[in-house]
Formats: C-alpha cells, structure tokens, sequence
C-alpha cells in the first residue's frame, strides 16, 4: 500500500481496443469460423480433386447456393429463437410447432382456400404457438425448459390429429413461388440464390434492427441479463416475454412454409422432429448465451451456415453424412469453450 | 414514515417505527444485523406493505404497491448486491425502462445528454457510455446505478451499506458523490455499521434495535458510546457468554500459503484452545484463506500442517485430518437445503452408522437427536428438510456437522451473519465450549464487535494478506477498521 492517493478503480480501461476484441468476439467470431471451416472444406475438396484427376466442386457458386439454401429453413427459425435465447428463455417446441404450421399450411390447400388464407393460417400457427409457450411460461412460472419441452409433444399430437396420422398431401395446390423458396438452384435464375434465402436475409435484417434500436430489443436483452433489474426499472417482463416468444413463433411459422416447400406441398407434423435442437445449435454456435443476454443475428445465421457447409463438405468429400453429425457436435462444444474462456478472460 | 410495523408469521420484524429525512441532508440509520433495518427499507422501496402505519413523501401520501412505484415516485436504493444488467452498456443500464423513444425506437442521442448530466452531476462524465457494465469496476458499477436513479429523478436515494466492497479511494469518492447529491436538494438514508462513515457523512441519525426506533438526532454532540449503547441495548456478558478456555501447543500451522489470487503470502498458527478472530472487509480474501486451508481452492505454493501432518490438498484428506469448515455461503453451498437435518449433520461422517456401506438409520436417528437437543437445534424431528428452519437453527445444524465430524480444527467463516442475537450468543457459548474442549478455532467475521469479545487473538486481513496478529485486548474497533481498509503502515508484518 503506498501512502500515495491509489488511483481510483472508477475510471476504466482505455476502451476502444477492448470495445474491438468484443465485436470480434460475439458477432464476427463466429462468421470467422465459417469463413474457416467454409476454406478448411474448399482445401481439402480440391487437394482430394486433384488426387482423383477430376474437378473441385465445393468452392462454386453451386454449391454455395445450397448451402445457403439448407440453412434457410432453420437460420429463419433461428432468428426467433436468437430473440428467446437473448432474453434468457429456449423453445424446445420449434420443430414441432414447424412441422405443426406445414401441416395446417397444408390443410387449407387441401381444402381448397386461397393462398393468402393458407398462408396466414400458417403463419398464425406458428405465433400462437409461441404465444401459448410465452403465456404458460409467464403465468405458471414454470421454466422454459419444461414448458416447451410439454408443448412439443402437444403441438405433434395435434398435427397428428389434424392429419390423421398420414402427412396431408396438396400437391399441385400451392403456387409455384411457394414451392420454390426451397429450390437449389434460383428460380429465375438472375436473383442468384433461392427466394428463401433472400427471405431469411430480409428478416435478419429485421430482426437485427429491432434487438439493436428499439426499446423492445433493449429490454429483451434487459430482461436476459438480470430480469430482476429489469423488472425494478419497470419494463413489464410478462409482457416483453410473451411478446418474444409470439414474435419468435411467426418465424416458426415461416420455417413452416419452407418446411412446406422442402416436402414439394406436403405437410408432415413428424417433420420436424429434432429440428429443435438443430435451431438452438445454430444460435449458440453463433455466440448466443443459454444464461441471456447474448445473442447477435449474424452470429446465429452464421451457426446455421456453418452446418450447412459441413453437411454439404461431407457429402462433396464422400464423406458419410453420420459424420456430419459428429462434427457439428464437436463444433458445438467447441464453440461455447471459447467463447466462455473469452468471457473468463473479459471478466478478469 | 410514522409507526410502521411488520410481522413475518410470528416474528415481529418492526414494531411502530418512525423516521423523517429533509431534502438535501443525510440520514444515517445505524442498527445491528437483524434490527430490522433492511425490512424497513424493503417497505420504504415498495417491496413489502407495512401492517400499520403511514408514508409520506414531500405532502403527498406515499404508499407504494411494488419497487416501481416507489422507483416512479422518486425513492431510489443502491443496494450492496447491484442491481444491473451486466450485458447491457452503460447508457442502456442507466434508461433502462426509460428510454427516451419515438415510435419504439432508442432516440439515442437525446437520451444521451440526460446520461451525461447524470454522470456530470456525479463528476465522472468520463465513463464510456458504450461500455458492457460486466467490464465496470465494482465502484463505477455504483455510480452508474446511481446515475439511474439521478436520471428518473429520484427525490429519495437508499444508501444500503455502499462501502462495503470498495476500496478506500473509492469510499473517498463515493463520500463526493453523496455530499453532490446532497447539496442538490435529494434527501439521503445512508445505512451503514460503521460509526466512523456515518460521522464523516451524515447530519442526523436514527437507530434501529430489535424492531424498534430506539433514538434519532443530531450527529453533532452525540458521542459513539451514545449511539453504541442505543445499538447493543443490552450489556456484554448477555449478548458474549464467555467460557474460560486455556491456549496450549499448536495445531494449525500455516507457512506462506498463497492461492491462485488470494490468499497472498498468509502464515499463521492456531493452538488448542485457542479462537483466532480474522478480520477484513468483504473481497479482503478471508473465504478464499478458508477454502485454501481446506483445500477447495487450488494452492499456489505455502505448507499446511495440522499436529504433525501434511495432508493433501482434498477436501477429504483435510477432514481426515481433523478440519471443519462452516461455509458462509448457507443457502449455496454451506448445507444441502433441501434434505433434512439428520443427512446434512452426518453427511462428513457416515462411518458411525454404516456396515458394509448399509446405514443403521434408526441408530443415525438418535445420535442427531442427541447432537440436535446439546445445540438446542429448534425442529420438529431429525427428519425435518433444512430449509424450513430458521436462519439461527441452519447455523447451528452446520456447526453441530463439524463437531459431530470430530474436526480439530473449525474454520468458521461469519458463522453469526444473518442470524438474531439470542442465537449468535449460543453460538459463541458454543465456541467457547469447543475451545475449552481443546478444538482450534479460526473465526472469520466482518463484525468486529464480536470478534473483540469473543477471541482470544485476532489477525486483520486486507488485499488478500494476512497483517498483524495480535491478542485482541490489544485492539479496538477503530484499529481494526483501519487496518482493514490498509490506512496502517506495510512494516507490521506477520509475526508468527
């Protein structure tokens, strides 16, 4: 102890090399990594192309295009479940409630509705289906976790009552730009990737600016941070939450018509089982927090992307798919260490 | 605040208790732990309803239904555990719920020239508004609660114990903040146990004991024996049972242990019989001694020896080796709540009632009623879950495990905190009693009363160093205080 005036611990850190590394570490960390994995892929792809005399496939705008594709469907569902993670909560019921929005999708094909109608009473689905989780989270405050994990075996029972049993079938019902927001290849060609990737791109940005410049996304990451707080300074909890899981259940709704779109006009309410879980992986590759108060759209669209590439490389590389599975498992555990040693690191 | 009273069950927790603060002057209310302090504000701060009496704030009538009424007519409190959200930016922490918007939109740059004249008016306008709060000093952390409570205009700001976990200069400016605020016209209710805080900052006092408002006045010409005797209430021998125990060899021999952090460098030996008092404030390094010394913390280098042996540094070898330790952390880690009195005492020594890992229930059964009525443990059976007791009763269930453990050696870390005085007394007849058994006791406590009256040394803990062990007739609590907070010179180093 020196008998000197010890400076005082109020002024902090010079900031702005701190203010960096974070950015570095919640958003573009993980759009690093799939840059990196994307290379790792690309090199290895051509290394094994030029061993077997034949051409490199992987880095094109081919196979780019359906990677972008498969991450769609959960990328767009992940951008609700971003919101849900940031403000502390998880939905166990995104597949089914995915699989659930199809099914009625396809109902009213079947039936016979206008588009417009089989399209909102899909949509629907999917927000009420995430209001019901926010509603029985908020007033019978039980978990998250167990609220959703009842609801997902509600909401595939009741696509299964719905469909007796049997997927519901109303091809050539939908019209051709449903259908294809799911296809590979573009459709017309000059808007390069498919309709549902642009979809998911404008949502993001949606999405994105509203955690960033609105008093809702302030408060949903309030609320995930220190929902006691939160509550003292009068953001009225019970509402943000139902609100998040309402607004999160319109983009399940959406991944339910790419879900629609995958099946070719099919609604199958066992379509969806472990989506769930791919949904959730996505936002956590992406930097997300199961604790709240962490969570970026470009971070949990890079998670969905990163899975796409590996499924994608593994099958360009031979690779069997079972494999996919392994490596996305280890990328996850993988993913969360660094980001707590970050945190660790940060805190100290 | 006119005659307020709240009971919990059957317990009275205050009992028609006044109080008034002008604008722009501070309030010191002084009271042990358990007086009723904290339930009095809870009340002030909405979170509970009086069963009698009124509030009334400028000439309105004031009765606040939850914390955001109370926020929203202007009564703010700072507590000791911080109320932010640590992902959030400071600007977002100081509006949060206040946000100044159009459309549901952030209107940043209006919001933030009312951020700015907050931390202006608190003098530090130099803290980066972009700043995670989770990167802030525990000290700018106050000030940025404090800036929110600037910003939504509070006319009343709770002050409730904000030293302590900051270092001396930032006491220090901490004490200009206030003194800011204060010449603003916002009235102030500083709680605090440290007489010489109060003195330096506050104009009047009030003093709470059991419940009651025993006495309030003015600062100026009221002596601290004054206001010590309003506090205690009743004399030494009631409230510190003494019982004669004589110091023999050592058994607790420390040698320059150092954790991974804290401790740093810590010698010091404890010898039958013997109950060495370690003072310090919170975040001195007192819990990680204790947790080092059992060997829950990782050791950086130092020896531990207890009689002759070196033990490892596992839990388990150090319980074979004759430590206890009663964790301060009851709720998290001290006992398993959620299990009944009979698993928690025997839980560190099942070998009594076992035979071939099978355990004689009914033989476990009698021993803890035994152990139960030698503590005058307040339950309905052994069998009864450790969350339905209360506070002074877990304490003393914790501390019936170490003795029925048969440790040596008992490492109790704020053993009284949180529990009434009736039973804090047990608790020290009892420690009494274990030393005159022969048992070493290392008490660690932030109360420094209890630690002149009941041990025989005591040893001041600051940064993570353990300074100055000396036989406590030779210190006050002034002394201790300051060598707590490190205003006394390096070259009294250990003497072991």
């Amino acid at each position: 102890m020196s008998t000197t005036t010890p400076p005082t611990s109020i002024t902090p850190t010079p900031g702005s090399r701190f203010a960096s590394t974070r950015l570095l570490g919640t958003a573009l960390g993980p759009f690093l990594g799939l840059l990196l994995v994307f290379a790792l892929f690309s090199f290895a792809d051509s290394a094994r192309s030029r061993s077997l005399n034949k051409e490199a496939s992987f880095a094109s705008m081919a196979s780019a295009q359906k990677i972008l594709r498969d991450a769609s469907q959960v990328g767009v569902a992940a951008l609700g479940m971003t919101m849900i993670i940031i403000a502390g909560g998880i939905d166990l019921s995104a597949g089914s409630a995915i699989a659930l929005s199809a099914t009625v999708t396809a109902w009213f094909f079947r039936a016979d509705y206008s588009t417009t109608v089989a399209i909102m009473a899909g949509l629907s689905t999917g927000c009420v289906c995430g209001f019901v989780n926010g509603s029985l989270i908020s007033l019978l405050r039980v978990v998250p976790f167990i609220i959703t994990l009842g609801t997902m075996t509600v909401y595939l029972g009741l696509g299964m009552v719905l469909s007796n049993d049997t997927p519901i079938r109303a091809f050539g019902k939908a019209p051709d730009w449903i259908l294809n927001l799911q296809t590979p290849y573009p459709i017309p060609e000059w808007i390069q990737v498919s309709t549902g990737v642009w979809l998911m791109a404008g949502l993001a940005i949606v999405v994105g600016f509203l955690l960033k410049f609105t008093v809702f996304g302030r408060h949903i990451f309030a609320i995930g941070s220190n929902e006691a707080t939160a509550r003292l300074c009068g953001v009225n909890v019970t509402f943000v939450r139902i609100a998040v899981y309402a607004v999160a259940g319109f983009f399940v709704g959406v991944a339910g018509l790419y879900q629609f779109a995958i099946l070719a006009g099919e609604g199958d309410p066992k379509a969806g089982t472990g989506k769930e879980l791919e949904v959730i992986a996505a936002v956590v590759i992406g930097g997300g927090s199961l604790n709240g108060g962490r969570g970026s759209v470009l971070g949990t669209l890079s998670g969905a992307c990163i899975m796409a590439v590996i499924l994608h490389g593994c099958v360009t590389l031979d690779i069997r798919t079972s494999y996919q599975k392994v490596i996305v498992g280890v990328i996850i555990i993988v993913a969360v260490t660094l980001d707590q040693i970050r945190q660790r690191r940060l805190a100290a | 605040m006119q005659g307020i009273s709240k009971r919990f069950g059957a317990t009275v927790a205050l009992e028609d208790v006044s109080l008034d603060v002008r604008p722009g002057e501070v309030l010191a209310l002084i009271g042990e732990n358990g007086a009723g302090k904290s339930t009095l504000m809870k009340i002030l701060s909405g979170a509970y309803r009086p069963d009698a009496g009124h509030m009334q704030l400028a000439d309105e009538q004031y009765a606040p239904h939850d914390p955001q009424a109370a926020r929203a007519a202007g009564v703010a409190m700072i507590y000791q555990e911080l109320n932010l959200a640590p992902d959030l930016s400071v600007e977002d922490n100081i509006m949060l719920g206040q946000e100044t918007t159009r459309y549901g939109l952030v209107q940043r740059s209006q919001q933030r020239t009312r951020v700015l004249e907050a931390l202006e008016l608190l003098g530090h306008p130099e803290l980066r508004l972009g700043t995670p709060v989770s990167e802030l000093s525990v000290a700018a952390r106050q000030l940025v609660e404090i800036a929110r409570a600037l910003v939504m205009d509070a006319r009343l700001i709770v002050f409730d114990e904000p030293t302590s976990s900051l270092t001396r200069a930032d006491v220090e400016h901490l004490f200009d903040v206030i003194r800011k605020l204060k010449a603003s016209g916002i009235g102030i209710v500083y709680i605090s146990h440290f007489l010489e805080e109060v003195r330096e900052l506050c104009n009047r006092y009030t003093v709470l004991r059991d419940g009651r408002s025993v006495g309030s006045g003015d600062l100026v010409g009221t002596s601290e024996d004054e206001i010590v005797a309003l506090m205690v209430g009743r004399n030494m021998e009631e409230l510190f049972p003494s019982v004669a125990h004589e110091p023999g060899e050592v058994l607790l021999s420390v040698t320059e242990l150092s954790g991974r952090q804290t401790p740093h460098d810590v010698s010091l030996d404890v010898r039958r019989g013997e109950i060495l008092g370690i003072a310090g404030l919170v975040g001195a390094g007192r819990t990680e001694l204790l947790r080092c010394l059992f060997g829950l913390d990782p050791v950086q280098s130092g020896r531990v020896r207890i009689a002759t042996f070196e033990p490892k540094a596992t839990p388990s070898s150090r319980i074979e080796s004759g430590l206890g330790l009663v964790s301060e952390d009851r709720k998290g880690e001290g006992l398993a709540q959620v299990r009944s009195i009979a698993d928690n005492l025997t839980l560190s020594r099942l070998t009594p009632y076992a035979k071939f890992g099978f355990l004689n229930l009914g033989r476990r059964r009698e021993a803890v009623r035994e152990w139960m009525s030698r503590l005058q443990i307040k339950a309905r059976s052994p069998e009864q879950m450790v969350t339905e007791l209360s506070g002074g009763n877990q304490q003393k269930v914790a501390i019936a495990r170490v003795l029925h453990q048969n440790a040596d050696v008992l490492l109790l870390d704020e053993p009284t905190r949180g529990i009434d005085v009736g039973t804090k007394a047990e608790i020290y007849r009892l420690m009494g009693e274990a030393a005159a058994n022969g048992k070493a006791i290392v008490f660690v406590s932030s109360y420094f009363t209890e630690l002149l009256a009941v041990c025989d040394s005591i040893a001041v803990m600051a940064r993570g160093r353990l300074r100055t062990v000396r036989p406590a007739d030779e210190w006050t609590e002034e002394s201790l205080l300051q060598a707590a907070i490190g205003l006394e010179t390096v070259s009294t180093t250990v003497t072991t």
